[in-house]
């Protein structure tokens, strides 16, 4: 049932993709546009047929190792470097606006320098997703921590909470909403540092195939490459959402009332019992 | 000797420069498992009052003392509702009312087992599980006074519990606060904007003037309980206390007992035959 009414919603999208990939292949055979300049999806379908082994075997893992590790460690210097904004006044009037700034910096641009300094290894395609990705979540805790309800706190020092029970029982969760936001975007830079990081020059990766490809003019490959690439950004989207949902488990409630006027289905988690106690 | 004794608070908040006196020489006492009602215009500095009270907020003169001990500023001495529930969004309502237990450092376990105890009390039963967002907003009320049960203090300050509740929820929660101060003889401030629900609950009403709050009088309401609101006496004496609030005089002078509040302190006579159910 659920299924169902997704797949209709989706429909719409579905169907529009699939005139838009069928006007693309029509237009390339009809005009005879030179494969090299332009391929058809068909061509493309065909040369991700062929390199499949290939991609998924060496360049695949390579390049979703660098994104992946990239992105915890930003997660962990983000978190750290968050929490300090947020515990130290010094930090947050020193550190704090140059975190606020760079975030307007594109730090693809640093991917040369990182070549200069740490030559064509692993290093500087992990510091460069970690920079790429490290922005938006120090903000986000920044900001999710600065916005834990003043009344709550309030209410946990009337109870006696010292300090760290309060960090722990209301900061932290409030941040933690904001912490999985700048994830995400952070999730959709990994993997395009990622392939950017590779273009310098790498024995293996997504990024690397994309290039060598294009100096050989086999422009369906190019794109074959880029396919994956966008697969793989949306794999990790989904992956930081599914993570979210584990880890807030609350939040699917607060939405309720929308979520009530869509499908009737997501309410009522809890087994009501028909009477309130002794309520009445 | 008062439970709980407040004298002479004055506070004033200072914003930008300019200061916004709320409390002028407030003063008031409440006696062990008395029930206090404080009643005052919006705006007028009760919540401010009741922070001070908590110590949560250090007044600028005047003392807070508990069993005779100076609390001001200080913390811990009094289980404190605010006026808005802010129940954790992020616990199920069971965890939510543990808070003041996990607190004192007591085991969840253990904490739960002790809460689940209560939730029957509080017409909480089977939503143990249950996240605040998909509670009522009487359920919410009910949940948050019972964190501040649970929060096992002697003085219990009570912000607005059932602002917002519909008239039928608000009289089914007055028996029922009613009933919970008979069986556990906590010493309760309750701040309400509604003299009937003063006079059901309370044993004494305190009025405070427009802001700067100062305690204009006090009621002492010497009706048998449980109050039963369609007697004549107490008709007579919401009648009496409504008067008083809108001609905004200062009571007549009529000592209350033990020398407690300002002079002019007002108290009425109890009527016969009144008040039975
Ligand atoms: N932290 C604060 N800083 C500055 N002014 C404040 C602050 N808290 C309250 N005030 C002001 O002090 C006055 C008294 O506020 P308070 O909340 O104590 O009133 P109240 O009697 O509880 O009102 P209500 O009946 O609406 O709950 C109000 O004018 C309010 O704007
Ligand atoms: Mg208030």
């Amino acid at each position: 049932m659920a299924v169902w009414r997704a797949a209709r919603e989706r429909f719409p999208v579905v169907a529009f993709s699939i005139a838009l990939l069928a006007a693309w292949e029509a237009a390339v055979r009809l005009l005879d546009v030179p494969k090299y300049l332009l391929p058809a999806p068909s061509g493309i379908l065909n040369a991700l047929i062929a390199s499949m082994a290939t991609l998924v075997a060496v360049h695949t893992p390579v390049t979703l190792a660098e994104a992946g590790v990239g992105l915890l460690m930003a997660l962990a210097a983000g978190v750290v470097t968050g929490g300090a904004v947020h515990a130290f006044p010094l930090a947050r009037r020193t550190v704090y606006p140059l975190l606020v700034v760079s975030q307007t910096v594109p730090v693809m641009v640093l991917a040369p320098l990182l070549v200069i300094w740490f030559g064509y290894g692993a290093l500087p395609k992990l510091l460069l997703v970690a920079i790429a990705c490290y922005f938006p979540i120090a903000v986000a805790v920044v900001d999710g921590l600065d916005s834990a309800d003043a009344g709550m706190l309030k209410l946990l020092r009337s109870m006696g909470a010292r300090p760290w029970q309060q960090f722990i029982m209301v900061k932290v969760p409030a941040a933690l909403s904001s912490l999985f936001t700048g994830l995400r975007v952070a999730a959709s830079y990994a993997v395009m540092a990622a392939v950017v990081a590779e273009w310098m020059g790498a024995e293996a990766g997504l990024g690397t195939f994309i290039v060598r490809s294009a100096h050989s003019f086999r422009t369906e490959h190019v794109f074959a490459g880029i396919v994956l690439v966008s697969l793989y950004s949306v794999g990790l989207f989904v992956v930081v959402d599914a993570v979210r949902r584990r880890a807030l488990p609350w939040e699917i409630y607060l939405r309720e009332d929308t979520w009530h006027r869509q499908d009737s289905q997501h309410r009522a988690p809890v087994e009501y019992p028909s009477q309130g106690g002794s309520w009445e | 000797m008062a439970k709980l004794s407040v004298r002479q608070l004055t506070k004033a908040y200072v914003e930008r420069g300019r200061r916004l006196p709320v409390l002028n020489a407030v003063s008031f006492e409440a006696h062990a498992g008395e029930f206090v009602a404080v009643i005052g215009p919006s705006g007028c500095g009760k919540s401010t009052l009741f922070e001070i009270v908590c110590g949560l907020l250090a007044a600028d003169a005047g003392t807070v003392e508990v069993d005779g001990e100076q609390v001001m500023g200080r913390p811990g001495w009094v289980a404190y509702m605010p006026q808005d529930d802010l129940l954790f969004p992020w616990r199920r309502l069971i965890d939510n009312v543990i808070v003041p237990l996990e607190i004192k450092g007591m085991r969840k376990e253990a904490a739960r087992a002790r809460a689940l105890e209560w939730l029957p009390v509080f017409g909480l039963a089977g939503f143990e599980e249950a996240y605040p967002s998909q509670l009522s907003g009487g359920m919410r009320k009910r949940a948050a006074l019972l964190r501040t049960f649970l929060t096992e203090r002697d003085i219990v300050a009570l912000d607005e519990p059932f602002g917002a509740l519909d008239a039928h929820t608000r009289r089914k929660m007055h028996s029922w606060l009613a009933d919970v101060h008979a069986r556990l003889g906590r010493t309760i401030l309750l701040i309400t904007h509604d003299v009937e629900e003063a006079l059901v609950l309370a044993d004494r009403v305190i009025v405070l003037s427009r802001r700067p709050a100062r305690v204009v009088f006090e009621l002492a309401v010497d009706l048998p309980r449980p109050r039963d609101v369609l007697s004549p006496a107490f008709a007579a004496f919401k009648g009496a206390l409504l008067e008083r609030l809108a001609d905004g005089k200062e009571g007549i002078a009529s000592p209350v007992p033990d020398g407690v509040g300002p002079p002019w302190a007002v108290r009425l006579p109890a009527t016969e035959g009144g008040g039975k159910r």
